[in-house]
């Protein structure tokens, strides 16, 4: 495989704090050590960028020591908190702004798209926009004209081409300026969070169009964005960048695995030690997990497959018949359902010892995103909640959109909490 | 552009006298379509439209031609006095113009040169042909002003040196642009020079013939005429002068000190310019 791109000891440093009378005598100091051919006194104290901590120096590195090799055709999903370094990354590869020291080196032509609509003017039409657009991404005036059609019929704005772009849509503005940059031919793409902006079927339709660019027309894509929905449909790499410093280099699920993991602290998997554990006199929980069909445990679960959750505990006292219960809440917070677990079988005096119970979720029952379970002991006659753990463990459901018998041949987003298969008949009458 | 497969390499440092002019060439219809772009947002929603051009050289003129013409009544070497200020203001608002706007190109551009890489060049380049564009239509009116005067019987006679007007717009343009470059270069970190531009320019007019011409000044202050002859745009004002009206000191001396003078601004300010411009969007 050929490589497109190369980074090699990149690191950005940053100065924080005023620019001001001060400045000017540090960078006197810093001219005398580069006459002197001596490096540059005021790169040596500083740190790895830790927002939340506070420095006792004025200068920060953005990026540290970032070395990677991305391949000809590779889409590449770059992630990290806020602040870990992305935009600093598609800046410099961007050529917005120089590396401090280290270089990247490549081949092809670069697009970049850190931003939607540089450089659009609001007093002139989208037709002017978007050959100056199209200029200021580096194409020439015949290309523009070639594609024009084709930009237009993207954009979905033929009736508002002769308009000028301030009177457009906040939709209609993003559409223009993403089919610009997008047609180009580029043999790098590099998108940041801009399809935020459009509304979820134009979101849809740009990832359409990345996912063409990359696997269609063999060109390398670099995204950023936070939602791992769209990273995992359309990256099979991805990188996580921490304060600063490349985490890991994987496949997108993997990174983006590690990257919810050290994010939240919560997983798909729990397990206590006998210290932490929720417990009474009675019982203890030891673990919990969702799993797929063969009992292997994941972070995503497609909505089409099947997932349960396993949870074992210990019970102390003998003569009490434990039941056990799930909350389901999703992302925003919604109680879904919960769930109270009622078996003929469990119905009798539990005996001291190690119990495992599985509830398994029918498919197609909940809809794209987080799913945070809690798990709970109680017994019955009376009602007494034992044991309660809210937050236990989250994991995702992914819509992959292709062979899901839900949505049909629709493609942009379906709202809306559960996403049951429901069986449906017509007949004429 | 044909740059398919091409090998890049993004560096910390570069190299000072990589000037990058043949990645300015790649991009020559970005810079047509931005003067297109000054041009056009220019007049649109005015009802006026172009003829806004005219207006500002016409009225500056009315006006020095009362203050100074009639009630201070400084000579214009017995040129008719609309045609003679007239003169003075076209070329010296070409310059000025120039000047003052590449010189706050990185700041009135952070948006833009923070998001998307082009040859930065490209956008003080893309204001002195905007400018010039400009200028051409202000010509048209100065010209026309010519006609009207030879017409009612106003004495003044064009020259050979006419001929050197193409040499007098580039040097305004380089003069300007490179001034412009190296003052923008600087205000990127310390804005202290930007104020000073604002009225600097307005205080270099008069240390400039425009409102008088060389020949007075030496005269009545010999001791100081030569802080005027020192300054680049004299010449070319003079020259200029002397080309369309008759009127006017003119030698191959001081313009070749202008053409050294400008050549001299214009690559310390593209070396300037270029090694500020990778790392400006940090710091503006």
């Amino acid at each position: 495989m050929n490589l497109a791109i190369k980074a090699e000891n990149l690191s950005k440093a940053y100065q924080l704090g005023q620019i001001g009378t001060g400045t000017i005598s540090k960078d006197l100091e810093r001219w005398y050590a580069s006459i002197r051919g001596k490096e540059d006194p005021f790169l040596k104290i500083g740190e790895t960028n830790d927002q939340r901590s506070k420095s006792s120096s004025d200068l920060v590195w953005s990026l540290k020591d970032i070395n990677f090799e991305i391949e000809q055709g590779d889409a590449v999903g770059i992630i990290g908190r806020n602040g870990a370094g992305k935009s600093t990354l598609l800046k410099i590869l961007s050529k917005v702004t120089a590396p401090t020291t280290g270089k990247i080196s490549g081949r092809g032509r670069i697009a970049s798209l850190l931003e939607v609509g540089t450089g659009f003017h609001p007093e002139l039409s989208g037709r002017e926009n978007i050959f100056l657009n199209g200029a200021i991404l580096g194409m020439r005036i015949k290309e523009i004209q070639r594609k024009l059609e084709e930009i237009v019929d993207f954009a979905g704005i033929e009736r508002y081409l002769d308009t000028p772009v301030k009177r457009y849509s906040s939709g209609m503005y993003v559409r223009l300026a993403f089919a610009v940059a997008a047609h180009l031919e580029s043999e790098i793409l590099i998108v940041d969070e801009v399809l935020a902006v459009g509304d979820a079927e134009f979101q849809k339709k740009c990832l359409g169009k990345m996912n063409d660019v990359s696997k269609g027309e063999g060109r390398t894509v670099l995204f950023v964005s936070h939602n791992m929905d769209s990273i995992t449909r359309l990256c099979e790499k991805g990188i996580l960048l921490k304060n600063g410093r490349i985490q890991s280099y994987d496949q997108s699920s993997k990174v983006i695995d590690s990257y919810l993991r050290s994010d939240s602290g919560t997983t798909s998997t729990r397990t206590w030690s006998h210290r932490d554990a929720p417990k009474n006199s009675l019982v203890e929980l030891i673990s919990v997990k969702a799993h797929d069909a063969n009992y292997v445990n994941k972070e995503f679960f497609d909505i089409t497959e099947s997932v349960g959750i396993s949870m074992k505990y210990q019970v102390f006292t003998e003569g009490y018949i434990f039941h056990s219960a799930f909350n389901f809440f999703n992302g925003n917070g919604v109680n879904i359902f919960d769930a109270h677990e009622y078996l003929d079988s469990n119905n009798k005096p539990k005996q001291i010892g190690t119990y495992e119970v599985v509830a398994w979720l029918p498919k197609n029952l909940f809809s794209e995103g987080n799913i945070i379970i809690g798990a709970a002991i109680l017994t019955q006659n009376p009602f007494v909640i034992h044991l309660h753990e809210m937050d236990v463990i989250v994991f995702n459901m992914v819509d992959q959109t292709n062979d899901n018998p839900t949505r049909g041949h629709y493609v942009g987003s379906l709202p809306g909490i559960v996403r049951p298969l429901l069986e449906w008949s017509i007949t004429k009458i | 552009m044909n740059t398919d497969n091409q090998e890049w390499e993004i560096n910390s440092k570069s190299s000072l006298f990589d000037l990058k002019l043949n990645e300015v060439w790649a991009y020559r219809d970005l810079l047509g379509l931005l003067v297109r772009r000054d041009f056009v947002s220019f007049y649109k929603q005015t009802i006026l439209g172009p003829l806004w051009f005219f207006i500002q050289p016409l009225f500056t003129t009315i006006i020095f031609t009362f203050i100074f013409g009639n009630l201070a009544g400084i000579s214009t070497d017995g040129l008719p006095k609309p045609l003679f200020y007239m003169a003075g203001i076209t070329a010296w608002n070409y310059f000025s113009d120039c000047l003052t706007k590449t010189s706050t190109v990185f700041r009135d551009n952070a948006g833009i040169f923070g998001k998307v890489y082009f040859p930065r060049l490209i956008m003080p380049l893309s204001i002195v042909v905007s400018n010039l564009v400009r200028f051409g239509i202000q010509m048209l009116l100065f010209v026309f002003f010519m006609a009207y005067y030879y017409f009612s019987g106003a004495h003044f006679q064009i020259t050979w040196a006419i001929s050197l007007f193409p040499l007098l717009v580039l040097l305004m343009a380089l003069l300007g642009l490179g001034t412009g470059m190296i003052i923008s270069a600087m205000t990127t970190k310390y804005r202290d020079l930007a104020f000073l531009v604002g009225f600097g320019v307005q205080l270099l007019m008069y240390a400039t013939p425009v409102i008088y011409p060389l020949s007075i000044a030496l005269t009545k202050y010999p001791k100081y005429a030569w802080l005027i002859e020192f300054n680049p745009m004299t010449p070319i004002i003079e020259t200029f002068r002397y080309g369309f009206l008759g009127q006017g000191s003119f030698s191959w001396g001081s313009l070749g000190y202008v053409s050294g003078i400008t050549a001299l601004l214009m690559v310390v300010g593209i070396v300037v310019f270029n090694k500020v411009e990778r790392t400006f969007v940090d710091t503006v």
